[in-house]
């Protein structure tokens, strides 16, 4: 089975290069549907190969395809364990499904097999980061994915913001990855080797505290770039000018969640260092909090769930940071299924309203949009944190890690708590503005279902939401014996023991979710008028979280407007004058020197004769002379 | 007094008419009279050639010049055939004439 | 004494040859005072002992050369004198002087007796093994001197394909007819 496993990676890849040539012969569904398949094949041939894991037989393989660079440890090589295994069955699974929602929201879009050669690509190039077995064919499947991001950012070409989106989008990325490079390098340098296998089982002996540190935090910097973790989160927000199918797919369910997983992946490197983790784990609540406000105030329906993305990104930091990394992946699961809902969702509703994505301008859609209505409340409810539904699950089992650690980390309990009470609130404050209440539709809208293709996603994807939490309770940790083969050489931090402590931490974090939904609930639930009021009631403070603390602006003024003067001045102060003086003034020399020389050249025969003579003459004169 | 014609003077002479062939070219515009020039220094080397055999006692001298007359031999042909050439086309032997490709 | 007597006429022939060839107006006399030259080197081959080269010097020099001179000079035009002023500035000066030069370098290295570079024969070197005639010739030129020999052979072919091209020259017939047109 295992000789097979290039197959999961191989199918999307294929369907991509398939429909780059041939797309635009088969045609629109057509090319949706094969999409589509090949993904859903990946995800069938990933479930088998994963049986062995269910029944504990396993401890994961590593299969080499090719030596590409074998003195550094790189080659072509799909580590198959657990967690690759749990990566690539999201991946394909919530893939499989956006795909086939995909089909029915591109509808009608001219460049509709384009799209979907994207999607394809993606999945391949995130199959690549999951499956690697070292840290370059990693690196490579993380550039990848970036390039489908940056691509399927800026799909809609035409759009200057859109454009503006993908290029942020890839610099921003830039950053994080030339940090991931460094660390790299080091790794290198410490072990010279990127092989898993190589790294992490010589660790214990080879690595200092020092340098785990230094790497730990390299690679924070790189996972902080691609999961949009304070300061580098920026991106993300804007990204949402893409499609709403990759919005749910790459920037909530798969892409976002690389940081997440490389952490993950290198936990015997953080686990050596004292600080790397706690830091991992206050960026990572400082980031909940921080971007659960800004959602707050957010008007745009896609923009909400953008801020709150990458707030749930934050919880996962805060797991991973704390050692506990079940918790973190759990939570990257139950995330995957609900956020890919509500993006769905969003994008349902945005299909049906005519491209309207203002929420104020929304309200009373559940009559017209049934599904999507259901759906979407199943998305809130878990996201939100209350029982029994998956959010619970994964979000109490983060509290309940970040509670056992102590010390520091309780203040990081304490923030994570907060941050699910706003949490709650704001999803509440989505549902109740666009499906409750009275319609302050703009005239000429009529909502609609969405079709089927697109409905038929929503309703597993809520089914997932439901049930999805119900892998790993405290009652029965069946994720965590899963995956247990993949953290052999860590040690994990587990939520505290007891059915007691269970109950208490379990009941102040439902209590926090119940609490902010009640409160959004009974705020918004009103005419628009009233809840005007209330949002005017924070005056300013409303303002700059509506405008995401301005943080754009900040970076404008500190960091890109001096890129750009610098830019300038190297443009304009320098290569100008200099470089292109340099290369104009050769040339200039060499022409002036020619008209001064062109007078030799008299076409005389008999006068290069008498230079030639001249010549012949000195030296042998001087011949002569030496010898005399 | 007794002067035993050496091999230098024969070298001496033949340096002095190659000098001559040299002037010849630089002082005449006329392509044939250039050319004799050329036969004129060609002879030169070969006088050269001789007496050099003679002085080292052996034939290799003289074999060289049998070379060189075979060579001049084909550039005569040669050199002529481009100087009617040229005469067909322009009525006139002068080299001073074929200067278009002055810079 | 004879070798000396012969040498300064044949010299002195050579030299006047030379001279007539380099200042006659008339190419005709140009190739005259060539003639003369070729006989003189041909009389001091023969005095070193080089009677092959010497017969075949004037056999293809002084026959065949100078003849396919001699019918160029015609075909061109024998009335035809050189204008003998000078057109390029400072070009005879420059000529005279480099001619000068040369032959000082030679006439100071005779005068102060430096031949190192040419080796005086020998009283011991056998005369004879210098005696170029045919046959002392032919040894070398056909077992040691076979490549170049060969050569030559490829040269002269090549020669005279050359030449048959160069004759059967004619001017494309677009650039005749810009003539025509005067453009």
């Amino acid at each position: 089975m295992s000789q097979f496993l290039w197959i999961i990676i191989a199918l999307p890849l294929a369907s991509a290069v398939f429909l780059h040539f041939a797309g635009r012969r088969i045609g629109e569904p057509r090319a949706g549907y094969l999409a589509t398949l090949s993904v859903a094949g990946s995800f069938a041939l990933a479930l088998g190969a994963a049986l062995p894991f269910f029944q504990g037989e396993s401890h994961g393989v590593t299969v080499n395809i090719w030596e590409w660079m074998p003195a550094i440890g790189a080659a072509l090589e799909i580590n198959w364990d657990p967690l690759a295994a749990l990566m690539t069955l999201i991946i394909t699974g919530v893939g499989a499904l956006i795909h086939l929602y995909a089909i029915g929201y591109m509808h009608g879009e001219a460049r509709f097999t384009r799209f979907f050669v994207y999607l394809n690509l993606f999945v391949a190039s995130m199959l690549t980061l999951v499956l690697a077995g070292n840290f370059a064919m990693l690196f490579m499947g993380w550039e990848l994915v970036g390039l489908c991001s940056f691509l399927l950012i800026s799909f809609w070409s035409t759009r200057p913001s859109a454009n503006a989106a993908g290029k942020k989008a890839f610099v921003v990325n830039r950053i994080g990855d030339f940090g991931f490079l460094v660390g790299l390098m080091l790794i290198f340098a410490t072990f010279s080797t990127l092989s898993y296998a190589g790294i992490f089982e010589r660790a214990e002996e080879v690595l200092s505290p020092g340098m785990a540190t230094a790497i730990g935090l390299l690679i924070l910097i790189g996972a902080a770039g691609k999961s949009a973790q304070i300061p580098l989160y920026v991106w993300l927000p804007d990204a949402m000018e893409g499609p709403t199918p990759v919005s749910a797919l790459i920037h909530a369910a798969t892409m976002v969640t690389a940081g997440v997983y490389v952490i993950a992946r290198s936990a015997v490197i953080f686990e050596i260092s004292p600080i790397a983790g706690p830091i991992v784990a206050t960026v990572g609540a400082a980031t909940a909090l921080w971007a659960a406000t800004i959602a707050l105030a957010q008007k745009d329906i896609k923009r909400v769930l953008a801020y709150s993305t990458i707030s749930q990104l934050g919880y996962m930091f805060l797991a991973v940071g704390a050692a506990g990394h079940v918790a973190g992946v759990f939570h990257l699961m139950t995330h995957a299924f609900f956020k890919a809902l509500l993006f769905l969702g969003a994008g349902s509703v945005i299909h049906g309203m005519a491209d309207e994505q203002n929420m104020e301008k929304m309200g009373g859609l559940r009559k017209a949009m049934p599904i999507t209505a259901v759906t979407m409340l199943i998305g809130t409810i878990a996201i939100s944190g209350i029982p029994p539904l998956a959010g619970f699950w994964s979000k109490d089992e983060i509290l309940g890690v970040a509670f056992s650690r102590g010390g520091w980390f309780w203040v990081l309990w304490i923030v994570g708590l907060v941050t699910a009470l706003i949490t709650a609130f704001y999803m509440t404050r989505q549902f109740v503005l666009v499906f409750l209440g009275e319609p302050r539709w703009t005239e000429g809208v009529h909502p609609h279902e969405s079709p089927r293709t697109m409905t038929l996603p929503l309703i597993a994807l809520a089914g997932l939401s439901i049930v999805g939490g119900l892998l790993n309770t405290p009652f029965r940790t069946a994720l965590e014996h899963f995956l247990e083969p993949s953290f052999e050489l860590v040690a994990l931090t587990h939520p505290p023991e007891g059915l007691g402590m269970f109950v208490l931490l379990a009941g102040l974090s439902t209590l926090a979710g119940l609490a902010g939904a009640g409160a959004a609930f009974l705020t918004y639930n009103r005419p628009a008028e009233l809840w005007g009021r209330f949002e005017a009631a924070f005056g300013r403070t409303w303002t700059l979280w509506s405008e995401g603390y301005r943080v754009d602006d900040l970076y404008w003024a500190t960091l890109v407007k001096p890129g750009l003067r610098a830019a300038e001045a190297a443009a304009f102060r320098f290569d100008t004058p200099i470089i292109d003086g340099a290369v104009n003034g050769a040339g200039r020399l060499v022409r002036a020197a020619a008209s001064k020389g062109r007078g030799l050249q008299t076409g005389m025969v008999r006068s290069y004769g008498a230079l030639f003579a001249a010549g012949t003459v000195a030296v042998i004169g001087w011949i002569i002379w030496r010898g005399a | 007094m007794s002067l035993v014609v050496t091999s230098g003077w024969y070298m001496t002479l033949a340096a002095v008419l190659f000098a001559l062939g040299a002037l010849g070219i630089l002082i005449r515009r006329n392509a044939l009279v250039m050319f004799m020039c050329i036969e004129l220094m060609l002879n030169a080397v070969n006088l050269t050639f001789v007496a050099a055999g003679r002085a080292l006692g052996n034939l290799d001298g003289q074999l060289a010049v049998f070379f060189v007359l075979v060579v001049a031999a084909a550039e005569v042909v040669v050199g002529l055939a481009i100087i009617v050439a040229i005469f067909r086309r322009r009525q006139s032997a002068s080299v001073d004439e074929l200067s278009e490709l002055a810079g | 004494m004879v070798e000396l007597v012969v040498f300064v006429l044949m010299g002195g022939g050579a030299l006047a040859g030379g001279v007539t060839v380099i200042k006659a107006r008339n190419p005709v006399y140009s190739a005259m005072g060539l003639l003369g030259t070729l006989f003189a080197i041909a009389v001091l081959y023969v005095m070193q002992l080089a009677h092959f080269v010497a017969a075949v010097q004037v056999i293809v020099y002084a026959g065949a050369v100078l003849t396919l001179f001699l019918f160029v000079i015609m075909m061109v035009g024998v009335d035809k004198e050189e204008d003998v002023r000078e057109t390029i500035p400072h070009q005879r000066r420059l000529a005279l002087a480099l001619g000068l030069i040369a032959i000082g370098i030679v006439v100071s290295l005779v005068a102060r007796g430096r031949f190192a570079w040419v080796p005086v024969a020998s009283a011991a070197a056998d005369p004879q093994a210098t005696n170029g005639t045919v046959q002392a010739l032919a040894e070398p030129m056909f077992t040691d001197w076979v490549l170049a020999f060969e050569a030559t052979a490829l040269l002269l072919t090549i020669a005279a394909a050359g030449t048959i091209a160069l004759a059967s020259f004619r001017r494309p017939v677009a650039d005749t007819a810009a003539e025509r047109t005067g453009v």
